[in-house]
């Protein structure tokens, strides 16, 4: 497995409260430290993502992952960490200028609301040239077989190129929203909820759609969604965020049947399955902790979790290794016992 | 029967006049609910389902109108009832909750006054007491430190908070109905089982009637005891919950399951719908609305819609149903 | 699987625009008299000078002070003028002042205002003091001591109105560009390639100008006035340009004298090319909102 991407240490905090005059003067008087309280949005998070694999990036809102795809396809600056792209150290560039960069083209993403992501003023087919015109320098004829290529794997007909997004099905506008992403011919592709707002019939369509292409265009996938059905069924590996940091990561489908981690297991016990009785449910108790200058001995998901044992208010847990499994539980080996004990 | 029901829909049909025609989104849609029980109304966008709730409830678009049928709650036809009486009911008797929480919530008023305002309009308590029992409510719903929380305004409160202060809200008044559309679509899925927990309590609690209206069927599955399929302004089927994922006989809520990401342990084992909705506004509809999508469709499918009793309790608005004996693809909720 | 599903009929933009105008007037008939009326103004302001009978300059002292009749529609002044042709003609000078004046602000103001929302930081407050220095003036004062200060031109009426005007487009553009700066929209832009500037002009001007395009109309009307006030009080236009202020100025000593006639038609004619602006402005927003209510 060569490796495509791979994030080192990556950190990334945002000022919390007031940073002008007035707020500092309010701090200063109340005895307070000067120094700005920080949201640890992503905090010192590592994984690697190799070519032709789906990866598929989970948690709820609140937990990061939005924060760390911005920062991974460059367009948010990390506070610290790296992000190497093959050879290259993506994090020296700054992402304001990383819209003219020579490696620009190959990760390229796939937004949510496919509505939302194209300009209302373009047409179709302007939102899928405009890439190739910035990117590859494509004009005239060149761009127009280059646009109509794109449409058509797809599955987009040459006469939905001349309309505009608010004139187009949610299943066409998607089409048009990864058109426009794989025009380029990217070697990552990260998909942010591209399904999530569409219908359960046209889900289908798409995410077949988005398998064909990847094995067509040879493309790795960053699959990031709350959907864990979905997930489950299209992703090679997963990682769980909570708080900014991966609490497990593994084989999305052994994830999924046998989640370790306690958090993880509440959310998989949360998804509804069909036949009604879910799993034993672990009710996630109030809400969860500040982000906000966390403290950095105490577990994140300490207080919510079932646990909640001693251990985990006096030292935070790190990602361990077991196996292809990964999990920052101070109690994943009782997990690896249950597992030898009753054979793979 | 009838004095068991806490809702009788009867062919209700609505229409919309739009710029570009007249559309026919709902078409003699019948079914009922029991006192105390749970039912799903559950349908892809298009389907209908929230225009149902809202023309029960009395609140369409102005260009919506409901051209027929019934909706008796409590002896009472809530389409033809005058404003006074369903002043009386609404909010009282019947509740409604709402997709969008913050959005539903009045943004300049505290969560605890609107729940207070409830409580004088409808339970005529006085200011003081409606105030202390706002915080015995906010306390039921599952916030913690209820008192300082009824001061708040909505958008210092997170999503799966808000949902809670309009659950309280809504049964602030003890309703024996709660129509819920799309309660959780939106929030987190651990704050979704939260609050579905919350919302199955209460109801049992209360002995109310619960209507949910999802596009999840998988959620519908798990929370409700019966349920209705939806397509496109027609109800296709409509039958206890287990049945219908266990053996389903309407064409569409078949694919509806083949569809869904739970089901399939492949991606090539899901099944996309063929076709698309039809559009409303022609006048040429087929009878059976899923006519052109269907691969079951009869001679009789263009002329007339059955509605097919297979059960007890199943309804089929089909005249080709699949067959009983007919094995599934895969056994839907097995291990 | 291809997906063929037609939500709209397949036309093109442009009869796609027509057909909603035509929605739109048939719904609203005083948008269409609106309409109607701005053609109307248009085609006396390009033909005006071949359209009036009388030269508009000529005086004709056996004629002075006439009231209207079968050979001077509108009488004439107190130098023998055809009232008429000098209002006819005064259309094109203050049709060109009006929309000199809107594409100036537009320019000036739009720009400025969309680069602020976009950038914020220093550019956002730079131009937010300018805005408000601008703003702490009374608007007409302030639009005389320009005036004043630079020559009674009909460029610096032009650049006065303009500049009376910066902070309200400065504003409007600011909002509709903050709002759209974190469009995901802004953000797929950049991911294909789209430098900062670039997406300013290519990305957020386009979502920005129906709205000015609006506001543009109704300040069509204002720049009329506002032309019309600085004429009437010797700070506009000078004499015997024919201009609807000032000769609402010069007739308005003769109407205490009886003499209605001299301010009353140039007074009309304003009056109504500032309704007609009104309206279309109201007209425009209909058709130019992108969210088409049905």
């Amino acid at each position: 497995m060569t490796v495509l991407l791979d994030l080192g240490h990556v950190s990334k905090f945002f000022p919390a409260g007031g940073r002008n005059q007035l707020a500092r003067l309010r701090r200063r008087l109340s005895g307070g430290p000067e120094k700005l309280p920080k949201v640890y949005a992503v905090d010192n998070v590592s994984f690697v993502i190799n070519k032709g694999e789906t990866v598929g990036l989970v948690g709820e809102s609140g937990c990061g992952k939005s924060t760390l795809v911005r920062a991974l396809t460059r367009l948010l600056d990390v506070s610290d960490g790296s992000i190497k792209l093959g050879a290259r150290e993506l994090a020296l560039k700054p992402a304001r200028v990383f819209a003219r960069d020579r490696d620009r083209a190959r990760i390229q993403m796939v937004f949510q609301d496919a509505g939302d992501s194209i300009n209302p003023r373009f047409t179709a087919f302007d939102a899928i040239a405009d890439p190739l015109r910035r990117l590859r320098r494509a004009r005239g004829k060149a761009l127009k077989e280059q646009v109509e290529a794109a449409a058509s794997q797809c599955g987009l007909p040459p006469v939905l190129l001349s309309r505009f997004p608010h004139q187009l099905s949610g299943g066409q506008r998607a089409r048009v929203g990864i058109a426009r992403a794989i025009a380029v011919k990217p070697d990552l592709l990260v998909l942010d909820e591209p399904t999530a707002a569409l219908d359960v019939s046209v889900q289908v369509v798409i995410l077949r759609l988005l398998q064909q292409l990847k094995r067509e265009l040879s493309m790795s996938y960053l699959f990031v969604s709350h959907d864990l059905s979905v997930v489950r069924l299209l992703c090679d590996r997963v990682l769980v965020m909570y708080l900014g940091k991966i609490v497990e990561s593994g084989p999305a489908r052994a994830v999924f049947d046998r989640p370790w981690h306690p958090y993880t297991q509440a959310l998989v016990a949360a998804v509804p399955r069909f036949g009604g009785e879910a799993m034993e449910r672990l009710r996630l108790k109030g809400e969860p902790r500040s982000p906000i200058d966390p403290d950095p001995n105490v577990c994140r998901f300490y207080g919510r979790c079932p646990i909640s044992a001693s251990d985990c208010k006096t030292r935070a847990p790190a990602l361990r290794r077991f196996g292809s499994r990964y999990v920052a539980c101070h109690f994943a080996e009782e997990f690896v016992v249950e597992r030898i004990k009753s054979g793979p | 029967m009838t004095g068991s029901l806490a809702l009788c829909v009867d062919r209700l049909s609505v229409e919309f006049r739009t710029r570009s025609g007249l559309v026919r989104a709902l078409d003699n849609v019948t079914f009922s609910v029991r006192k105390g029980e749970t039912i799903a109304l559950v349908g892809e966008s298009g389907s209908g389902k929230s225009v149902t709730a809202y023309a029960i409830m009395g609140i369409l678009d102005p260009a919506g109108r409901v051209t027929s049928g019934q909706a008796m709650f409590d002896e009472i036809d809530l389409l033809s009832a005058s404003p006074k009486q369903l002043a009386a009911i609404r909010g009282r008797r019947i509740a409604m909750i709402f997709q969008n929480p913050r959005s539903a919530l009045n943004p300049i008023r505290p969560v605890g006054r609107q729940i207070a305002d409830v409580l004088m309009r409808h339970r005529e308590l006085p200011t003081r007491a409606a105030r202390l029992q706002a915080i015995e409510m906010l306390r039921a719903v599952g916030i913690t430190d209820p008192a300082r929380r009824a001061s708040a305004y909505p958008f210092e409160l997170s999503g799966g908070m808000c949902q809670r202060v309009m659950i309280a809200i809504a049964l602030a008044a003890k309703p024996s109905l709660l129509i819920a559309d799309e309660p959780t679509t939106g929030l987190d899925v651990t704050t979704q089982a939260v609050i579905m927990d919350l919302i199955a309590d209460l109801a049992t609690e209360l002995g109310m009637a619960t209507i949910f209206i999802t596009h999840d069927l998988a959620l519908a599955s798990q929370r409700a005891a019966r349920i209705v399929v939806m397509h496109a302004g027609h109800v296709v089927e409509n039958a206890p919950t287990t049945e219908l994922f266990v053996q389903p006989r309407h064409p569409y809520t078949a694919e509806l399951i083949a569809a869904t990401p739970d089901s399939a342990a492949n991606l090539d084992d899901l099944a996309a719908i063929a076709g698309s909705l039809p559009d409303l506004r022609r006048p040429d509809l087929p009878a059976c609305r899923y006519l052109e999508r269907c691969s079951r469709k009869t001679e009789q499918c263009a002329q007339t819609l059955p509605q097919a009793v297979l059960g007890p309790e199943h309804i089929v608005a089909c005249w080709n149903p699949i067959p009983v004996q007919a094995p599934l693809k895969r056994a839907i909720g097995a291990p | 699987m291809t997906d063929t599903t037609a939500v709209a009929p397949r036309e093109s933009p442009l009869a796609q625009l027509l057909r909603h105008s035509r929605h739109v007037l048939a719904e609203n008939p005083v948008t269409g008299f609106a309409f109607a009326l701005f053609l109307l103004i248009l085609l006396a302001a390009l033909f005006g000078p071949q359209l009036a009978p009388y030269d508009p300059l000529a005086s004709n002292t056996a004629q002075t002070l006439k009231p209207p009749n079968a050979q001077h529609w509108f009488g004439t002044d107190q130098l023998g003028r055809d009232v008429f042709s000098r209002v006819i003609v005064a259309t094109r000078l203050d049709f060109f002042i009006a929309v000199a004046s809107v594409a100036l602000v537009f320019v000036m103001g739009g720009l400025a205002g969309v680069a602020a929302g976009f950038f914020g930081g220093w550019t956002d407050r730079i131009i937010g003091r300018i805005a408000d220095t601008v703003m702490a003036f009374p608007l007409f004062v302030l639009a005389m001591g320009i005036v004043a200060a630079l020559g009674n031109t009909v460029q610096n009426i032009v650049l006065a109105t303009a500049i009376v005007n910066f902070p309200l487009y400065a504003r409007i553009a600011r909002a509709e560009a903050n709002v759209r700066r974190e469009a995901g929209f802004v953000e797929a832009a950049r991911l294909s390639g789209n430098a900062d500037w670039r997406i300013l002009v290519g990305q957020i001007l386009p979502n920005v100008f129906p709205i000015l395009v609006v506001q543009m109309s109704l300040t069509m009307g204002y720049a009329i006035l506002n032309a019309a006030g600085l004429s009437f009080i010797g700070l506009g236009v000078r004499p015997p340009t024919p201009e609807w202020g000032i000769m609402v100025a010069e007739g308005a000593a003769f109407m205490v004298a009886g003499q209605w006639w001299n301010a009353f038609f140039p007074g009309a004619a304003l009056m109504l090319a500032v309704f007609c602006f009104n309206l279309l402005g109201d007209g425009l927003r209909d058709i130019v909102d992108p969210r088409r209510r049905t």
